[in-house]
């Protein structure tokens, strides 16, 4: 039938692509590494990705390389020899496995990690200062840090006084130009702002798609789950940012979603969606498959989560490079994504009430891990917001995103189900109740 | 005459009780827990049915719940204790709008609407401060069986600060105050309220309303009851059965299960 061959051919070549994306990409580093060429280090939030791919330098995110440590079940090799070093537990376990990594001569699970000729980072998180600090220590290399001026005022007031976001702009604007000098000089190449457009130019046609795939999880059932597919997403839209690769990645994306959208096709195998959820924090990378399935076993589908809000770079907000002004337009983004970034991990009530109405959702689950504080910080306050103004259930479940000895799958469990228990409890009445009015 | 039953498999106690089609209490069971779970699981269901004269092929529908519950292999499903305490309480006190469960290994701060159902629920986190483990750290310190420390307790009339929250340096923290020369009814008085400032947390977190129901087997300490009582500014419910609670709401789901086989409508089934 041609349905069977369509479905074989689109459903799930998002996740089977990506996969084959991010292993191409583990092994052009690899073959770097072997080589002694060199990469520029960059974070997930506040990449820069465009300036650093228009030097065609190779780039690597510690963070990815992390937590793929935890997903392979081998994080714990590389935290014990941070702490052995003097690491304290409570420090982030990004962190400690990349200096686990560094000090293991960039020896991964998904090949080899070449060394630094450059970081770069932004105050987005407190902890990219320190992280950028011991990269400085241990080769002696040019650490960039963009200062990005905060939101300065609660969200939901986010109108900039008149000229402050013109100022902010120039203020980012100015630092990015100074970057780009030092980048001359430690990949002996001139800026091509030629290249550079043609960069921004595919970042903008993969914000254009992702923007679309994420409309079209309002369908019910949802077509992706943001969790576990999410994440592959996340991978390659940080790793290909700015490339013809990436940007066809995310058009045969949006293409295999609107088939499933036609098809009414879940990302659930063998049962309906049951519940539509939003997941706030990271996952539980250590337990990932079994952390996903103690949803899926009971109908759970992620429809959204503010993981795919503040880790996307900004391709989540309706903004696109102007390649008329380029330099200014990339300072504009930058200003906007890490911004929209740290309100998504720290003011996210409201914008969570706004995806549970969008999304259809009948349900939170909040997720602090431990060694990540600073995408911790407000849950509790959060959950309490957003039970005050929407009638559905909120879950609150604590685990880390790196650390397995802090995860108990015995307790998760038993909070998950008691969570589903009661969701299904109150469908039950609540379908009563229609029936018997 | 079709039974249903309850077993709730804690860490410490294994609980059964069984209820007829009135959802009244007709037999129940309470054993230690011990390191053969799926033993105890079975003793406390044969010990119920011992205790209420019930013969087993009458019984219609088994429930297990609390941690132990996968291992209640005789049973017919598993429901988690945190929705087996909420419908508990709500069929002992039927007011109830907020449920404190403490047991030996954790604490769980439950809001419920009438009916039992479950709004929200805190627990807290891995670590085993602020339940009755803690309790019996300080038993264990002071050389005390646990069942003397709540009498002790409310003898004690300057409580004092034990600071730490960790249920092992308990133990030590409480040494420490022994070898100042505190006396063990201010210390054991401190131990009480160290506890119930962690649990009154939770209560804070899912929203005190209504009447407040204890549940699990720290309520039978009194003086953990008298501290708990001062800190919500109110009077708990509790009752002699309290530590049965999870037991009775997982029988009366098996209850429901049972009239829901027979064509009656359970009662998730009926409109509200």
């Amino acid at each position: 039938m041609a349905t069977t061959t369509m479905d074989e051919g689109l459903v799930g070549r998002g996740a089977r692509d990506g996969g084959r994306l991010f292993r191409e990409w583990f092994q052009t580093l690899t073959e770097a590494a072997e080589s002694g060429e060199r990469a520029a280090y960059v974070f997930v939030m506040g990449s820069m990705m465009e300036i650093l791919r228009s030097f065609d330098m190779h780039t690597v995110f510690p963070e990815i390389n992390s937590l793929q440590t935890a997903v392979r079940r081998v994080s714990d090799e590389y935290l014990s020899v941070a702490e052995d070093h003097g690491f304290s537990p409570d420090v982030c376990g990004y962190v400690k496995a990349d200096y686990g990594l560094q000090m293991r001569g960039g020896e991964h699970p998904m090949g080899r990690i070449p060394k630094p000729s450059v970081a770069v980072l932004t105050n987005a998180c407190n902890t990219y200062l320190k992280w950028g600090e011991i990269w400085e220590r241990l080769y002696e290399i040019p650490i960039i840090t963009v200062d990005v001026p905060g939101s300065r005022r609660a969200p939901g007031s986010q109108a900039h006084r008149a000229g402050e976001l013109e100022r902010d702009r120039q203020y980012v604007e100015h630092q990015i130009r100074e970057m780009i000098g030092t980048l001359e000089e430690v990949s002996g190449r001139k800026f091509d702002i030629d290249r550079f457009r043609e960069v921004l130019d595919f970042t903008n046609q993969m914000g254009r798609s992702w923007r679309r795939m994420m409309e079209l999880n309002a369908n019910h059932p949802a077509v992706f789950d943001a969790m576990q597919e999410g994440t592959i997403y996340l991978g390659v839209a940080n790793a290909l940012r700015g490339t013809q690769a990436g940007a066809d990645y995310f058009r045969d994306l949006v293409e295999e979603m609107e088939y499933k959208v036609a098809e009414n096709i879940s990302p659930l195998v063998d049962r309906d969606e049951e519940h539509r959820l939003i997941f706030v924090g990271v996952p539980c990378y250590p337990i990932f498959r079994r952390f996903y399935q103690l949803f899926t076993e009971w109908g759970g589908v992620f429809v959204s989560s503010t993981y795919m809000w503040f880790a996307s770079g900004g391709l989540d907000r309706d903004f696109e490079y102007d390649l008329d002004n380029p330099i200014a337009s990339i300072a504009e983004g930058m200003l906007q994504s890490v911004t929209g970034a740290v309100d998504a991990m720290l003011f996210h009530d409201q914008s969570l009430i706004e995806a549970i109405d969008r999304y259809g959702a009948d349900g939170v689950v909040y997720h602090p891990v431990k060694s990540c504080r600073t995408v911790s910080t407000g849950l509790a306050d959060s959950r309490r917001v957003v039970l005050e103004n929407r009638d559905v259930l909120c879950l609150y479940i604590e685990s880390d995103m790196m650390d397995k000895r802090v995860v108990s799958e015995a307790q998760l469990k038993n909070r998950i189900d008691a969570f589903f228990e009661g969701l299904e409890s109150r469908k039950l009445r609540m379908a009563a109740s229609g029936a018997a009015s | 005459m079709a039974y249903a039953v309850g077993v709730d498999v804690g860490s410490t106690q294994t609980k059964a009780v069984i209820v007829d089609e009135d959802e009244r209490i007709v037999g129940r069971a309470l054993i230690p827990t011990g390191a053969h779970v799926v033993a105890a699981a079975e003793n406390a269901y044969r010990v119920a049915l011992e205790d209420g004269g019930i013969p087993e092929e009458e019984v219609g529908f088994v429930v297990g719940t609390g941690y132990g519950r996968y291992r209640v292999e005789f049973g017919d499903t598993q429901i988690t204790e945190i929705v087996c305490h909420a419908r508990g309480a709500a069929k002992m006190f039927p007011d109830t709008e907020t449920v404190l469960d403490m047991g030996g290994q954790d604490t769980k701060a439950i809001r419920v609407q009438k009916g039992g159902d479950v709004l929200d629920f805190c627990m807290n986190d891995k670590c085993a401060a602020g339940t009755g483990r803690f309790l019996q750290s300080a038993a264990t310190a002071l050389e005390m069986d646990l069942g003397d420390l709540g009498p002790r307790a409310l003898l004690g009339q300057r409580p004092v600060n034990i600071s730490t929250t960790c249920t092992v340096f308990a133990e030590s923290e409480v040494l420490s105050w022994m070898a100042r020369g505190k006396k063990i009814e201010d210390i054991l008085l401190g131990v009480h309220q160290s506890i119930a400032s962690r649990s009154f947390a939770l209560l804070k977190r899912v929203g005190i309303e209504g009447e407040v129901t204890f549940t699990g087997g720290v309520t039978r300490n009194e003086a953990m009851v008298s501290v708990l009582n001062d800190l919500l500014q109110t009077e708990m419910n509790v009752s002699e059965e309290s530590h049965y609670i999870g037991a009775l709401g997982a029988a009366i789901f098996g209850l429901e299960r049972v009239l829901a086989g027979r064509g009656v409508p359970a009662v998730e089934e009926v409109a509200s």
